[in-house]
């Protein structure tokens, strides 16, 4: 029974239970992947990637601040085109979906490298319209109604997969963008992505990342995210994947109840391990056994009734 | 748990003293608590402000807080580090990773180039214990065997096998090759390496046939340190969590990887 009670349909994809890894971390081969899942998450999200090659930015990429993480990695990954080995791999060796993270300079680039990846065996995409710190990209064409629309629409004509929309809370009216998303085709929405921050040095007053803005993640952003699940939940129908901060059951209820239907983990793999996916999905269990519910989408958005 | 955030959060600290070894290596000595209590086979990121942070390897770890780390001017970030006079500022993270376990019995180290740097920490910190320590030391040329005075002060003269590719020191001959010679005749209850990926191959091949336990540490390309990024990720292992040391056991389960190839700053899988 207590499978039935995590179980849920995701924009038409089987989840064994509502945690997924988060963009961006690990991700790279099929065998982290898998370690990832071994960890317990009931889908995996890829690392971003584009239609060519990208090193990415200078070290430090990551620094450490009181309250989370702040990353500048620039989108390392190595195109497309070598990534398709990596997504025929994992589609052998995975029991859960894949899900292919892509990011483009221009409509025409978020196609085909969705294509590509959809060729591959990817079981949806999602559209990264949200990296804080990619000039061209990112979170410049998520913060952008016509042109995110422009970039769906055509995705979602070349591709028959889910296409998820990463969301970034870098803009004044997040529901906005959502419902523009959300009018465009997206299946469903990822909320949210990292926050544009810096850290500084006091000793040689030097901003301490290479590319000295990036993206803060982890425990601070959580009520952020939050906020920013709970608004897209009163303007749009698509289900919302909550991410932000969370580290343990309680963060991820409070994201079903501001209206997530799955939530994605990051930032906590670097405080404990891949283990948390575990940790979190057998508090959420006890919870719903506790209070009395038979799956976990009757508590989705519950707070919107108060 | 909380290990790893506790460590990772960016110091800065002056250097307190460089010391030019050879032409192309220099020991830097600061001030941290926290790495000063690293052990052997833990590795720091280094960041040289404005410039870069790169991984390296602990030289030393003393009571007193201080910390030692060897460079070789390599790159960009190496260089800058090396143009560097004590009293400048730099920022430090760490220590990260596992350690080599210390065996006691009869010990073998095999190191290449600088390889030499976490296993001459290993070598001060076991030699009370071990009841023969034996160092194989291997480089191109003798200007890129480094420490090799103070390790055979610290093994005696005799344990020491010193090997150059172009025989300007030693025996002119691999670092494999001197230990493929000397399994032959001599048995021993633990193998530490560390170097060039491919080096380290040949060991592992060599403590399998020989049936020695072998712990390798391994250098890849690092940009989080904590588990995250993915950067340094070899087979299902992250180096820089789940390493940088690993044993014979974990090494033969990435062997289509160990030796082969290793990933660049676009996660790409290169040849070495």
């Amino acid at each position: 029974m207590k499978d039935n009670r995590l179980t849920v349909n995701l924009a038409g994809l089987k989840l064994a239970n509502p945690t997924m890894l988060a963009s961006g971390i690990l991700g790279y081969s099929a065998e982290t992947l898998e370690s990832i899942v071994a960890g317990g998450a009931g889908a995996v999200v890829t690392k971003s990637v584009g239609l060519k090659p990208r090193v990415g930015y200078a070290n430090p990429t990551v620094v450490q601040v009181d309250c989370g993480l702040i990353n500048a990695m620039g989108l390392p990954n190595p195109g497309i085109d070598a990534f398709v080995k990596e997504i025929c791999q994992a589609k052998k060796v995975l029991n859960v979906p894949l899900i292919v993270s892509v990011y483009g300079f221009s409509e025409e680039e978020y196609a085909v490298v969705s294509k590509k990846a959809a060729d591959a065996g990817a079981d949806a995409l999602e559209l990264n319209v949200s990296c804080p710190h990619v000039k061209e990209t990112g979170s410049e064409i998520g913060q952008k109604p016509e042109i995110l629309s422009k970039v769906i629409k055509k995705v979602k004509a070349t591709v028959d997969k889910p296409v998820f929309v990463k969301l970034s809370p870098n803009v004044t009216s997040i529901a906005d963008i959502a419902e523009a998303a959300a009018k465009a085709g997206a299946n469903a929405l990822t909320a949210i992505n990292t926050i544009k921050a810096m850290a500084i040095d006091p000793e040689t007053a030097m901003p301490i990342l290479g590319n000295k803005l990036g993206g803060l993640s982890g425990s601070a952003i959580k009520p952020i995210a939050v906020r920013c699940v709970y608004d897209i939940y009163e303007r749009v129908k698509v289900p919302i994947i909550g991410c932000g901060g969370i580290a343990s059951w309680r963060d991820a209820v409070e994201f079903f109840l501001a209206g997530a239907s799955a939530v994605q983990i990051g930032t906590a793999i670097a405080i404990e391990s891949s283990s948390v996916f575990r940790r979190v999905t057998r508090g959420l269990d006890a919870y719903l056994r506790r209070k009395g519910f038979r799956n976990v989408g009757e508590i989705v958005g519950l707070s919107h009734r108060c | 748990m909380d290990y790893h955030i506790v460590a990772n959060k960016l110091r800065t600290t002056q250097i307190q003293s460089i010391k030019a070894e050879t032409q192309t290596v220099k020991t830097f000595t600061f001030k941290d608590k926290l790495c000063a209590k690293a052990k052997p086979g833990q590795f720091l990121m280094l960041w040289v402000p404005g410039v870069d942070e790169i991984p390296l390897s602990i030289l030393d770890a003393r009571e007193d807080g201080s910390v030692a780390v060897a460079v070789k001017k390599v790159g960009e970030a190496t260089s800058a580090l090396h143009n560097k006079k004590a009293g400048e500022i730099i920022g430090v993270r760490g220590p990260f990773g596992n350690d080599f376990t210390a065996k006691k019995g009869k010990v073998l180290m095999v190191a290449g180039g600088t390889g030499v740097f976490p296993l001459l920490f290993l070598s001060r910190k076991i030699k009370p214990k071990a009841t023969k320590l034996v160092f194989i030391a291997g480089a191109k040329t003798k200007e890129e065997l480094f420490f090799i005075d103070e390790i055979e002060r610290l093994c005696g003269k005799e344990n020491v096998v010193a090997s150059t590719e172009d025989g300007s020191y030693g025996i002119k001959c691999l670092a494999s090759e001197s230990l493929e010679l000397l399994l032959c005749k001599e048995k021993f209850d633990m193998i530490y390496t560390c170097g060039p990926e491919l080096m380290m191959r040949k060991v592992l091949n060599l403590a399998e046939k020989y049936e020695i336990a072998l712990e390798a540490s391994l250098e890849r390309l690092m940009r989080c340190a904590i588990g995250l990024c993915g950067s340094c990720v070899i087979g299902k292992y992250r180096v820089c969590r789940d390493g940088p040391v690993f044993n014979s056991q974990q090494l033969l389960e990435v062997k289509a990887e160990f030796g082969k190839f290793k990933r660049d700053f676009d996660g790409r899988k290169i040849s070495f």
